[in-house]
């Protein structure tokens, strides 16, 4: 019951300076840790002392800080955002730990995400396998009538809950072979299960798994450790989605022959 | 650019996926069916004897079948190598251990390994059983080959039939995951059939890792 009591924990950090040099886990102290801090601000109390005593803080990403940015890329012991059902890192708080834990902070591992410095990573491969088709190409003009295009409930409730990837690439983190399949197919699901979307799905299927093979990321072997870390529920259903869609493009996706400007 | 669709669909991680997914359906069939054969120890060695001439003389046609086999074989093996050859180097520099909330299991987990050891387990079981010692023997007056006793011999010696245990044990993991992996691969995964997959899945990984086993030890038991 020592749950409004201030803690003391050990941290292991990784430190690397930057991609090309060799990182290591450095131990620290923190004092004065309150159970109703959030992960990332009991490392904001670490980086005050560092900075207070002189030294370099640690480097990590951050932004809403109320778990819709997917900016807060960790490992926690292990676990791509301390492996808590539905929850980022930002969203973890310090009264899961108890006084005197050792706790285990690494950055994402993945040959796609490399290190930019200690925590944080260059997770932009996931931005350019979205480029490569994860939107809809419509004239916007003016807001469309809301009931113009009716959607039957469960298929919008499917398609939102594919929307609900928030990019963190945890999934891709704590993959055993880092591949992108969650995020990816995702996307791909969700619009496929839209009118607006479904149009363009088999070139978005074909050019978002051309850009994730060739920027690293691995293959699937279904052991499903992206659905049980994903803070957003999504499930690899709609990796089996993207697998059909992908699936029915290769063999009948057919690029039209289009005049300039036409279309 | 999308030049050929098709010809990326060879060379891309789902479409190389499809192809580990449908060999592997097609050696779990294969199996199935190799099992079924084996049952026929039991009802004695002229029946088992019999039905293994049957398949003997069917001649071009058979050889035709094991060039499949052996082509379905060679696809899964070398594209799974493959792969997870692409996937380690996907992990990156830092290898994690295996991080588990309900995701990675043992099967899924040591799919290279026993897969590694049912290819070792093929070539002993080729070079030991089919390509092994060649008894004649006459069933209803026609000469054919003794595989049952050949059969029956090499499970005499008890190593022999731990190690037949132990890959068949192996066969059952490799297949607990795969079968139902390959439906997801394939697309087939619905809130409506895939607990089903899953369990039937797991129904025949017991039926393949026991049945294999439980012949292996009959043998021994039974004796010459
Ligand atoms: S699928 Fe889940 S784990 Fe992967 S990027 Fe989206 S929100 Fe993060
Ligand atoms: S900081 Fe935005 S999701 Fe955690």
């Amino acid at each position: 019951m020592s749950s409004a009591q201030n803690m003391t924990l050990n941290l292991k950090i990784w430190r690397q300076n930057n991609n090309s040099s060799e990182g290591k886990l450095v131990d620290y102290r923190v004092e004065n840790v309150s159970p109703d801090m959030s992960f990332l601000e009991m490392i904001d109390v670490l980086n005050n002392q560092l900075v207070r005593k002189g030294e370099d803080p640690v480097a990590f990403d951050h932004d809403c800080r109320e778990g819709i940015c997917g900016m807060c890329s960790m490992m926690i012991n292990g676990k791509a955002h301390g492996g808590y059902k539905n929850t980022t890192t930002c969203q973890v708080h310090m009264r899961l730990y108890k006084d005197g834990d050792t706790i285990v902070i690494e950055p994402f591992r993945a040959a796609a995400f490399p290190v930019v410095k200690d925590l944080a990573v260059d997770r932009s491969a996931i931005d350019k396998v979205m480029a490569a088709g994860g939107y809809i190409s419509a004239n916007t003009g003016n807001a469309p009538d809301a009931n113009s295009i009716l959607i039957p409930k469960p298929v919008a409730e499917e398609a939102m809950d594919a929307a609900a990837c928030i990019g963190c690439g945890a999934c891709v983190a704590s993959c055993p072979n880092g591949s992108g399949m969650l995020f990816m197919g995702a996307k791909v699901s969700q619009l496929a299960l839209l009118p607006q979307g479904s149009v363009e799905s088999p070139k978005r299927a074909l050019n978002m798994v051309y850009t994730h093979d060739n920027l690293g990321f691995g293959n699937c072997t279904t052991h499903a450790e992206c659905e049980a870390t994903c803070p957003k529920g999504i499930s690899i259903e709609h990796i089996a989605r993207m697998n059909r869609e992908y699936l029915k493009a290769a063999f009948t996706y057919h690029e039209k022959k289009r005049s300039e400007g036409a279309g | 650019m999308m030049t050929s669709a098709v010809n990326h669909y060879f060379r891309s991680s789902i479409g190389r996926k499809h192809l580990v997914a449908i060999t592997g359906l097609l050696l779990c069939g294969f199996l199935l069916g190799h099992l079924t054969g084996n049952l026929l120890l039991i009802a004695g060695p002229d029946a088992f004897n019999l039905y293994a001439h049957k398949l003997m003389s069917l001649g071009p046609v058979l050889y035709l079948i094991e060039a499949a086999l052996t082509a379905v074989f060679v696809i899964h093996l070398g594209l799974a190598i493959k792969l997870n050859l692409e996937n380690k180097k996907a992990k990156g520099k830092y290898q994690m251990k295996k991080c588990t909330g309900r995701g990675t299991t043992f099967m899924s987990a040591t799919m290279p390994y026993t897969g590694i050891v049912l290819l070792i387990f093929i070539i002993l079981h080729l070079m030991n059983l089919k390509f092994g010692t060649n008894y004649p023997t006459t069933v209803d007056g026609v000469e054919m080959r003794d595989l049952y006793r050949t059969t029956m011999e090499y499970f005499q010696n008890p190593v022999n039939v731990l190690w037949y245990v132990f890959s068949m044990i192996c066969a059952g993991l490799h297949t607990a995951h795969g079968f139902a992996s390959a439906f997801q691969s394939l697309g087939a995964n619905h809130p409506k059939y895939y607990p089903k997959i899953k369990l039937i899945s797991y129904l025949y990984a017991i039926v393949i890792g026991g049945g294999f086993s439980f012949l292996s030890v009959w043998a021994y038991m039974k004796g010459v």
